[in-house]
């Protein structure tokens, strides 16, 4: 339900970011999400269309990374992978664990950014020297 | 044409996490206890903090309260009988609390010092799955369930039972009535949060009170050492 104020976030940093290579285009915005960070990958989707509409950053694609759980589990001295949130016991040893190595991410990973633009220019000017 | 990948690496809430960061100092500095009480509406959080205000303050205990709804302030009125300072915030629509909502309520709360509490509690907005997202500098997160919402809440709400503290299981005095089944319940939430600590309580009868009061009194102190 908070989906649409998560967007809006990470367009309003995507912005500030590309803000730094003026005349790029972004084209793709990568996104690390783990499955308890309690965000529905298809409602992100939905609204970045909406949320991204009218900003310098329309058009660009949004990629989300899903991170599954991973514990420590402290009488192995193992970290694993747990298939889904719904136990969060070693699978190994079966021993209960609330040592979270990972899964709770919700950040903006990368941007990708198309600088055509400025290398045309020095595509041209490449040109030209090869003519003379 | 080149395309280029920028790493930014950047939390999508950072500004949320870094506002949170600077209350829990403020919280810890001005030695207040802070609690973000979260559940689905109709658990009986409002019930649960108006027992609990009036017990702690007749135990001598100096409360307060931020209390979270959509667009009313029937819980703020509720909960202000207890004799205690509380302050009503409004999301309007917005579904759950954030650090700068608190940081904005906590500013200009006339006769309500940070450093003369012992306890503050925030009622978050009724909701299980968007408050999970959001710190709001508490040092306990307390996840409410109560008889009446199926054994298998925990289950179903993963994110939130696995980031709470304590868990609080409310309207215990209408258990069997509803046929609550409280081994699978604690069986469930234990599944999620191994070994987190669970109050079976009613705000009714006063059931469970004791046990609560003495796990908030007890993580007060160790506040103060």
């Amino acid at each position: 339900m908070h989906e649409l104020s998560i967007v809006s976030s990470v367009v309003e940093t995507v912005t500030e970011s590309a803000a730094a290579y003026p005349g790029a285009r972004v084209v793709e915005v990568r996104l690390r999400v783990g499955a308890l960070a309690s965000v529905v990958v298809e409602s992100l989707e939905f609204c970045w269309g909406i949320a991204t509409e009218g900003t310098s950053i329309a058009g660009a694609k949004l990629v989300v990374h899903t991170l599954p759980v991973v514990v420590w589990c402290e009488a192995c001295g193992t970290a694993s992978e747990l298939d889904g949130v719904q136990s969060f016991r070693c699978p190994l040893c079966g021993e209960g664990t609330m040592d979270l190595r990972q899964g709770r991410e919700l950040e903006i990973e990368s941007i990708e950014i198309d600088e055509a633009g400025e290398n045309e220019e020095a595509g041209r000017s490449e040109e030209a020297e090869v003519t003379r | 044409m080149t395309t280029r990948i920028v790493e930014l690496r950047q939390g999508i809430l950072k500004k949320n996490d870094e506002l949170a960061r600077a209350l829990r100092q403020k919280f810890t500095s001005a030695g207040v206890l802070v609690l973000n009480l979260v559940s689905s509406p109709g658990t009986g959080k409002t019930a649960f903090l108006e027992r609990t205000l009036r017990d702690l303050r007749t135990r001598g205990s100096r409360v307060a309260a931020l209390v979270g709804d959509l667009e009313t302030d029937n819980d703020a009125r509720r909960l202000a009988a207890s004799g205690a300072p509380v302050r009503q915030i409004n999301t309007h629509g917005i579904c759950h609390l954030d650090a700068e909502m608190i940081e904005r309520h906590l500013a200009g709360w006339e006769g309500v010092e940070l450093a003369g509490l012992d306890y503050l509690f925030i009622e978050n907005v009724g909701n299980l799955v968007c408050p999970s997202s959001y710190d709001l500098g508490e040092k306990i997160r307390v996840a409410l369930l109560s008889v009446t919402e199926g054994e298998d809440k925990p289950l179903k709400y993963p994110t939130l039972f696995n980031s709470a503290d304590a868990a609080v299981i409310t309207k215990m005095d209408i258990a069997e009535a509803v046929e609550f089944d409280r081994e699978l319940a604690l069986k469930n939430i234990n599944e999620i949060r191994p070994g987190i600590r669970v109050f079976e309580t009613s705000s009714k009868t006063g059931a469970g009170m004791e046990d609560w009061l003495g796990y908030l009194e007890g993580q007060r102190r160790a506040e103060d050492s």
